[in-house]
């Protein structure tokens, strides 16, 4: 641990990215072993936006914890391509990649070219070119990020997806709650939904274009589910009582959430095409925070049957109900890894809230954060970064920590409490 | 609140007509007749009866309207039955509406908070039907650990978050 602290030193940057960014970055502890990198600047003149490239691929990189990047202004040199790279003035400082590129515009759309170039081997190791309509610069970075990423790790990158989350600001002396969705580093930030009402639990559709969450709009918890393309809003349920913890199917085609309509809370099905509902769960304790494995087998979720909240699993065909955690004495809202094999999962300790992941098999439970108040978690789509909400003094913000907990960063807002974040699904 | 307080200043009122119209109708110069010492004392059983109301309206009017809970727990506590009791008369008489708002401190995960303050309030709701309150007078509504009474992440704030208010 002391050799992970004594690296986290140098390691705590602040990777200030464009004006747009509402976030700003910051590595607290990093991977012992990390690949040296440096992203020399893109050549990129004469462009109509003005983001950094190269800085937004750098930051993406870093903040996964399993790179360190060369300091811009100690490069012996800023070659553009292969050709005009030095490998001495590289080797000098025992940088083990290059990321280069080179960006135009025709007609209002970019077209990138990038290189990685291996400095031991003196040879290209990835190249790429490609061009997105529509796409921001962000975009482009965020492309070559994930391309380096899995070109060296073998894990594919998630620095192109999104995330969604809350915010409560205090806004003319009274709380505004925003549903927000940005990049996965925080950036570019956008309002989906706000209102002065509380809003709860976003949950991503499979195909990241739609998200349902809970709206106090009319004073009592609903849920709601909201095209991301039309910007339509429709209300999904209506009944007394709770309705609340929506959770998307893999396939797309049902929603688990909680109805309390029975008098306590239980886990119901609506199927999204004919709109039934059906029953889960029954019993006379606490049943929430549905989630479904990936395979759409079953749903995790948690229960105080016990008497003290921990997290249980549902086979949604035979509806036989198995409890998953049996380590202290408060476990819930759990997600599933993406193996399968694993469960995150908020975990008291010592009267501290951490995020926890334990292997199912086993039930060996792993702490993986050092932090209190620490809830929410979220898997990356990669299955490597599981991100949450914690708090830093009296502010809500979001951190995100490798499953095997060895990365860990502080996403701060700049402006209000966040909360809940949702890591969207793949695109495509 | 305001309907309580015009309602007692009515009451204050009607009480000293009634004790003026006995003094008026009584001369000076004879004693009073025997139905007139009647009139007279039903009328101030009256106004006792209406002040005696007045002062119980305006009592359950500065009734605590907040009942605490234990962390993770929903179950009231031995301390919280004497102020029910006094809702209890209080939502009988008047057969009002009452809101009972569940709350949780913001230790442990959302959607289960939201779950523990519904439970909360049913808890609450419960306690005035057993004292015969009538289910149709009662509404029960979760915020979790949304809407704080009291900010900060201490023991005292966690305190005064965990709840149930009657509105």
């Amino acid at each position: 641990m002391k050799k992970l602290l004594s690296f986290a030193a140098p390691l705590l940057l602040l990777v200030a990215s464009s004006v747009s960014a509402q976030l700003v970055v910051e590595v607290t502890s990093g991977n012992d072993k990390p690949i040296k990198i440096a992203v020399v600047p893109f050549d990129q003149q004469n462009l109509s936006e003005r983001t950094d490239v190269a800085s937004v691929v750098e930051s993406d990189l870093v903040r996964s914890g399993q790179f360190v990047a060369t300091d811009r202004d100690s490069m012996l040199s800023k070659p553009i391509s292969v050709q005009e790279v030095a490998y001495r003035d590289w080797r000098l400082m025992s940088v083990d990649y290059l990321v280069l590129g080179r960006i135009n515009e025709q007609g209002g759309q970019f077209a990138i070219t990038y290189e990685l170039v291996d400095v031991s081997a003196q040879r290209v190791h990835d190249r790429g070119i490609t061009s997105i309509p529509g796409a921001e610069l962000r975009d482009l970075a965020h492309w070559v990020s994930d391309r380096v990423y899995e070109k060296l790790t073998g894990f594919k990158g998630a620095f192109g997806t999104n995330i969604a989350f809350v915010k409560e600001k205090n806004v003319g002396g009274e709380p505004l709650y925003q549903l927000i969705k940005a990049d996965a580093d925080g950036a570019r930030e956008h309002v989906i939904y706000e209102s002065r009402a509380p809003l709860m639990s976003p949950s991503w559709s499979p195909d990241a274009s739609q998200i349902a969450y809970v709206s106090f709009e009319s004073g009592r918890p609903r849920i709601m589910k909201h095209d991301l393309t039309t910007n339509n809003r429709e209300q999904l349920t209506n009944f007394k009582g709770l309705n609340s913890s929506p959770a998307w199917s893999p396939k797309g085609d049902k929603m688990a959430m909680v109805l309390s309509r029975d008098g306590n809370p239980e886990i119901y099905l609506l199927d999204l095409t004919t709109r039934q509902f059906t029953r889960m769960t029954r019993h006379y304790a606490i049943d929430t925070e549905p989630t479904w494995t990936h395979d759409g087998e079953y749903i995790i979720f948690t229960s105080n049957r016990s008497s003290k909240p921990q997290i249980y699993q549902v086979h949604v065909e035979t509806g036989v109900v198995e409890r998953l955690t049996f380590e202290g004495e408060y476990n819930a809202r759990p997600r599933a890894t993406l193996d399968g094999k694993g469960l995150v999962f908020v975990h008291q300790r010592d009267s501290v809230f951490h995020i926890a992941v334990q292997d199912i098999a086993s039930g060996r439970i792993f702490v993986l954060t050092k932090t209190s108040l620490d809830e929410s978690p979220t898997v990356s789509p990669n299955g490597r970064t599981v991100m949450y909400a914690t708090k830093r003094g009296d502010q809500g913000i979001l951190a995100a920590v490798s499953v095997d907990g060895g990365v860990k960063i502080n996403l701060p807002a700049s402006d209000g409490d966040v909360r809940e974040p949702a890591w969207a699904p793949y695109v495509d | 609140m305001l309907t309580v307080n015009k309602f007692f200043k009515a009451a204050t009122l009607s009480v000293s007509m009634a004790v003026l119209a006995a003094c008026s109708s009584t001369p000076a110069n004879q004693g009073p007749t025997a139905e007139e010492i009647a009139a007279q004392r039903a009328a101030e059983e009256r106004a006792a009866a209406e002040a005696a109301e007045a002062a119980k309206q305006a009592e359950w009017a500065n009734l605590a309207t907040t009942i605490y809970f234990s962390f993770d727990q929903a179950t009231l506590a031995a301390e919280s039955r004497d102020l029910l009791d006094q809702h209890a008369e209080r939502l009988m008489a008047s057969g009002d509406s009452a809101v009972l708002e569940g709350h949780a401190d913001e230790r442990g995960t959302r959607e289960y908070n939201i779950a523990l303050g519904e439970r909360r309030a049913n808890s609450v709701a419960d306690y005035l039907v057993l004292k015969g309150v009538a289910r149709s007078q009662l509404e029960v509504v979760s915020y979790g650990e949304e809407r704080p009474a009291v900010d900060g992440s201490n023991e005292f704030s966690w305190a005064k978050n965990r709840r149930v208010e009657i509105r």
